[in-house]
């Protein structure tokens, strides 16, 4: 949800400055997704007016690698160099809950068929939250490139959209995986080593400076925000252990029943705050920060791949240097050189024009979201004011009429 | 509810019965219908000498759910009842009953969500559709709609609650109707006033029923058998003057309707509470147990007169580390504040160590224990926390200790001084009192007094193992289960309220953290007004912690003490009936060695051996003596037993919810500060441009 709303605004802040249509002509949206085993499929129904594809509305079945596929492949797209290209959607991650339900079906014997119905209920909430958020992601993402000037008249991406059949895209082999991993390694080496060439734009130096900073400031937030919504979940769930205890309690139906009762009522209630309090709070803020931590690291990317221009440029001076001096192969390397600058010049100027459309994106996310977040705190912090209200209420009433009850609690 | 429905017999002809069942589920009209069909059935007990008082109420209750329809009878009621009482009556009788009722009806426990969420809508709206033929209880039902928060919730539950009352209300009828006492009339000015309205609002909550109750139709006959009879606060009247004990109960009971009479409809519910507790302690126990001694109830009423008088503030502040290294110990004042004559002064302060107040526990026990009395436990030893205190400087953990240990003495003490019989004890005066304690030694964790009490722990546990005693007693029988049973629960519970307190501490130290975390992420953002908005919610992350922190020190004082406090104190109780048990152990030795010398006696007989028959002969008076001493011990240690065990059960559930009250006082306070907060951070998030 935070997701979505966040990207409409993105939308909006982007048809501004772009063009108005652009909205109604291409719509994305993954109304359905079936979870099989490992293997989720995502049902895309895209609505358009465009006149690239061949149908004005159709749905295609998709999977998670197909996601990624997309994204390598428009990350290997050369002329995309000086976009942020949108984070790729983490891998969904059935792992947690499921592991839960299977070890409440071995625990099933050892507990009261009410905590198992219970237990059973919130794993299945659970389980389907963390469905919505993985459909919610992979949406976020086809509607970032939709939205985007360029990418949304990639071919691959209109591909993607329009092959009708499984797309079936060839899974990475170890050896590639392997690839992929060194390719990694070798860019994070190169970053260091490319940092050491001079900035030439006082924009970008300023920028890199900010974004590494900001960077591993959120990737801390991020942690931290996580911590403290586990750590609340843990609180959530003591309190449904809690209530469970007070309702075996009640159940043997002894003296303290009627407290207990009512002390376990409130405790289910305090849970169920404490429980959705915290998964507001999840998805609000951490959520936020979670995109934010990815859509930095793409970022950084750009600014790694002009940097990786630059450094080539500037090579590419040296070599042309050399020539000169050799006195060999100068238009050779006068074209190298013109070209890595043309490269490095257009990268500069896009990656200019994305870096600032994306730090006013940033805010406006930021601002929507901790104006949301701070009205649904407000909400369930009234609500439970309320219902505070209402129990003392009604435990004052009872409490100064409690007095005939352990005689009458006797007989039970 | 089912077995009270049985064990009393319905006061009216059986032909009656079946048609009020089948006539109920059909709603209001049909049950108007049967009304006035019952109109007939009281009438034989007119012949009685109850007479007036008796035709009376008859008429105003089918009189005025006739009304329903037509609204005329309604001003004869009036009229007939002119005190205010009439509608606050009703109170009495709905509303104290409603606590047990709302016990017993555990679909509405389990799922409070629904019940908030659902029912107001649907409730109320209801509740006002059936009521205005009824003004007078009307009246009282939108009164207590008057806050806008609550009365959506309270209406809701009020309906239900008045509804499954009458399953109480029912019983004390009948019961009323059996004993058909003439005390009532003397003693009940205007029996007809509550009669009807009582009647009335069954008709009023009849409609709403069906949403809110699983089974609809048992309510409804029950509802249907209450319609004749009206005297429920009779009941509690009789049942005191059948005992042949009633001054009490009387006493309460005509204080209650002063202060009814007295009323003005306006500020009902102070008053309603004021009075609910005298009248539902009758009035509950009676409904239960027609069958029980209800002498029991007196003891407990006058308990809580006493109690209700009871003026004695003790509290204990103060701790102060006396002395150095391992010598050192902690030292607290205790200051106490009485109007009882029994005290020299009206306030006075000593100061004790805590091995004063274990010495007080060792003096107590060793007197009352034996006698089937409930001694407070005082707080356990803790070597290792005590030797942080002694050893370590301030650190926040024992700081916490001491904390916490104070809290223990304290609730300790005024459990003791709350125990009518401990009060009285000259060593519980003498250690509020006496400026100077002699020492006490024999607490020493790991002195040879100590070992000694745990070798006869020890032998003890053994003996319990081997007596059997085989039960005469269901009450016993079922208590010490219970007792059994809850202690476990409350083990349980006790530690998962202690992981729950960790759990909020370690949010409370994640949100710290987080809080941090946000600041610096603010202090990197290069948008201005984000970087402010961060900040100010790094502050605001920054507050919530400490509200955390205060609500971990809430649970673990509010619950988890509590539980400790139960747990202790349930092993006093299971102390007691050791105690008891050992008794009757006593009692059977007894009984078994004068089977012997009975039987030696007769041996002697037939051996014809006169010389050493007489002393056989003094032997057998010597037993049979011993015998009925103990036997009487047993029992007068089974009825205190009984008795402290009835008040330790009232004790806890009114100390439970004191707690509850104060842990929703906490809460609420706390979502108070929450809203603030996020409050005063909303423009600030809207400000980011």
């Amino acid at each position: 949800m935070t997701s979505i709303s966040e990207d409409s605004d993105k939308e909006k802040v982007r048809s501004v400055s772009v063009d108005l249509n652009n909205d109604a002509s291409l719509v994305i949206d993954i109304p359905d997704a079936l979870c099989e085993r490992d293997k989720v499929k995502f049902t895309i129904h895209i609505k358009t007016t465009l006149s690239s594809f061949q149908k004005s509305e159709f749905s295609v079945p998709r999977q998670h690698e197909d996601f990624i596929w997309l994204h390598d492949t428009i990350v290997e797209t050369e002329e995309y160099a000086g976009l942020i290209i949108p984070p790729a959607p983490p891998k969904p991650d059935f792992e947690g809950p499921r592991e839960k339900m299977h070890k409440l079906g071995e625990g099933e014997s050892s507990m009261t068929k009410e905590e198992y119905a219970k237990m059973k209920q919130e794993l299945e909430a659970e389980y389907l939250a963390v469905f919505k958020k993985t459909v919610q992601v992979h949406e976020v993402f086809l509607q970032r490139l939709s939205s985007h000037p360029m990418f949304r008249k990639d071919r691959n991406f209109q591909i993607f959209l329009e092959y009708d059949q499984d797309l079936t895209v060839r899974r990475k082999n170890a050896k590639e995986m392997f690839g992929g991993f060194f390719k990694n390694m070798v860019k994070s080496a190169d970053e260091v080593l490319i940092s050491g060439v001079k900035e030439v734009d006082e924009f970008f130096e300023q920028e890199k400076i900010f974004l590494l900073d900001y960077s591993s400031k959120i990737k801390d937030a991020t942690a931290k925000a996580e911590k403290m919504t586990r750590s609340h979940k843990n609180v959530a769930d003591d309190y449904n252990h809690i209530s469970g205890a007070m309702n075996s309690i009640a159940a043997d139906n002894n003296t303290a029943f009627k407290n207990v009762c009512v002390f376990f009522l409130i405790v289910c209630v305090l849970q169920k705050l404490e429980d959705r309090v915290a998964s507001d709070q999840e998805l609000k803020l951490t959520e936020l920060l979670r995109y934010y931590t990815r859509d930095i690291q793409a970022a950084k990317d750009l600014l790694y791949r002009r940097a990786r221009a630059l450094a080539d440029y500037e090579n590419s001076n040296k070599t042309l240097d050399k020539a000169r001096l050799k006195g060999k192969d100068i238009a050779q390397a006068e074209e190298n050189q013109k070209q890595c600058l043309r490269k490095f010049d257009k990268l500069s100027e896009s990656g200019k024009k994305e870096l600032t459309s994306f730090k006013a994106r940033r805010v406006v996310a930021f601002r929507k979201n901790l104006i949301e977040m701070t009205e649904l705190e407000i909400k369930h912090a009234k609500v439970r004011r309320l219902k505070c209200c209402v129990y003392h209420d009604m435990f004052t009433q009872q409490c100064s009429g409690s007095h005939g009850k352990p005689g009458n609690m006797r007989e039970f | 509810m089912a077995a009270s429905s049985e064990r009393s017999p319905p006061p009216f002809p059986d032909s009656e019965e079946p048609e009020l069942l089948e006539d109920s589920d059909e709603g209001a009209d049909a049950f108007t219908g049967t009304s006035i069909s019952e109109m007939d059935s009281p009438s034989p007990d007119s012949t009685r000498p109850p007479k007036d008082i008796f035709n009376e109420p008859p008429e105003d209750i089918f009189s005025d759910p006739l009304s329903n329809i037509n609204p005329e009878p309604q001003k004869k009621v009036d009229t007939k009842i002119p005190s205010p009482s009439s509608d606050e009556a009703v109170d009495l009788f709905s509303e104290p009953l409603d606590d047990d009722s709302e016990v017993m009806s555990s679909p509405e426990v389990q799922n409070p969500m629904p019940d908030l969420l659902n029912e107001p809508v649907e409730a109320p709206k209801s509740d006002v559709l059936c009521e205005p033929p009824v003004h007078k209880n009307a009246a009282r039902q939108q009164d207590f709609f008057e806050d806008p928060p609550k009365g959506s919730n309270n209406s809701s539950s009020s309906v239900k609650k008045a509804a499954s009352a009458e399953l109480f209300g029912d019983d004390e009828d009948e019961e009323d109707l059996f004993k058909e006492t003439p005390k009532v009339v003397t003693k009940k000015p205007q029996p007809s006033g509550p009669p009807v309205d009582v009647f009335t609002e069954v008709k009023s909550d009849v409609k709403v029923k069906p949403q809110v109750k699983d089974d609809p139709t048992d309510m409804f006959t029950e509802e249907a058998l209450t319609a004749p009879a009206q005297k429920p606060p009779a009941s509690s009247s009789s049942s005191s003057r059948t005992n042949g004990v009633h001054s009490e109960e009387q006493d309460l009971f005509s204080e209650a309707t002063v202060e009814l009479s007295l009323d003005s409809p306006l500020n009902d519910r102070k008053k309603k509470d004021a009075v609910k507790p005298s009248l539902s302690a009758p009035a509950a126990s009676v409904a239960s147990s027609s069958s029980k001694a209800p002498s029991k109830t007196l003891e407990e009423l006058e308990e809580e007169e006493s109690e209700d008088k009871f003026d004695l503030n003790i509290s204990v502040t103060n701790p102060e580390k006396v002395g150095d290294g391992m010598n050192a110990y902690m030292a607290y004042k205790v200051s106490t504040q009485t109007s009882l004559t029994m005290f020299r002064s009206k306030t006075f302060t000593v100061r004790r160590r805590f091995s004063d107040f274990l010495g007080l526990y060792e003096k107590l026990s060793e007197k009352h224990s034996q006698n089937g009395y409930i001694v407070p436990p005082p707080p356990e030893k803790s070597i290792l926390g005590m030797t942080k205190v002694k050893v370590g400087k301030e650190d926040p953990s024992s700081a916490e200790f001491v904390e916490r240990r104070r809290a223990a003495l304290e609730r300790y003490l005024q459990r003791v001084v709350c125990h009518p019989s401990l009060l009285q004890d000259p060593d519980v005066r003498e250690f509020l009192e006496k400026e100077e304690l002699p020492r006490a030694v024999s607490t020493q964790a790991l002195s040879g007094a100590g070992f000694l009490k745990m070798l006869n722990k020890a032998t003890d546990a053994v003996s319990k193992m081997t007596i059997k005693m085989n039960e005469q007693d269901v009450w016993f029988d079922e208590k010490i289960q219970d007792v059994e049973n809850e202690e476990q629960h409350m083990r349980k519970l006790h530690v998962m309220v202690e992981s729950l307190v960790n759990h909020r501490k370690e949010l409370s130290g994640n949100t710290a953290v987080f809080a941090k975390s946000v600041a610096m992420l603010g202090s990197s953002e290069d948008n201005t007004a984000l970087s402010r908005a961060l900040s100010q919610l790094a502050e605001v992350e920054d507050r919530i912690e400490q509200l955390h922190q205060e609500q971990a020190s809430n649970d673990f004082f509010t619950f988890s003490e509590l539980l400790a406090d139960y747990i202790r104190l349930l092993g006093a109780v299971k102390g007691c009936f050791d105690q008891r048990m050992k008794a009757w152990q006593r009692w059977q030795d007894a009984e078994n060695m004068l089977q012997k010398k009975r039987e030696a006696e007769a041996k002697l007989l037939w051996a014809n051996k006169p010389d050493k028959l007489q002393q056989a002969k003094d032997e057998i008076a010597e037993w049979e003596a011993k015998v009925t001493q103990y036997e009487r011990e047993f029992e007068r240690i089974s009825a205190t037993v009984r008795k402290e065990v009835i008040r330790f059960d009232k004790e806890k559930a009114r100390d439970f919810k004191r707690q509850i009250v104060k842990y929703l006082e906490s809460l609420l306070n706390s979502q108070q500060q929450l809203i603030k907060y996020w409050e005063a951070f909303l423009p600030e998030a809207k400000a980011i441009a």
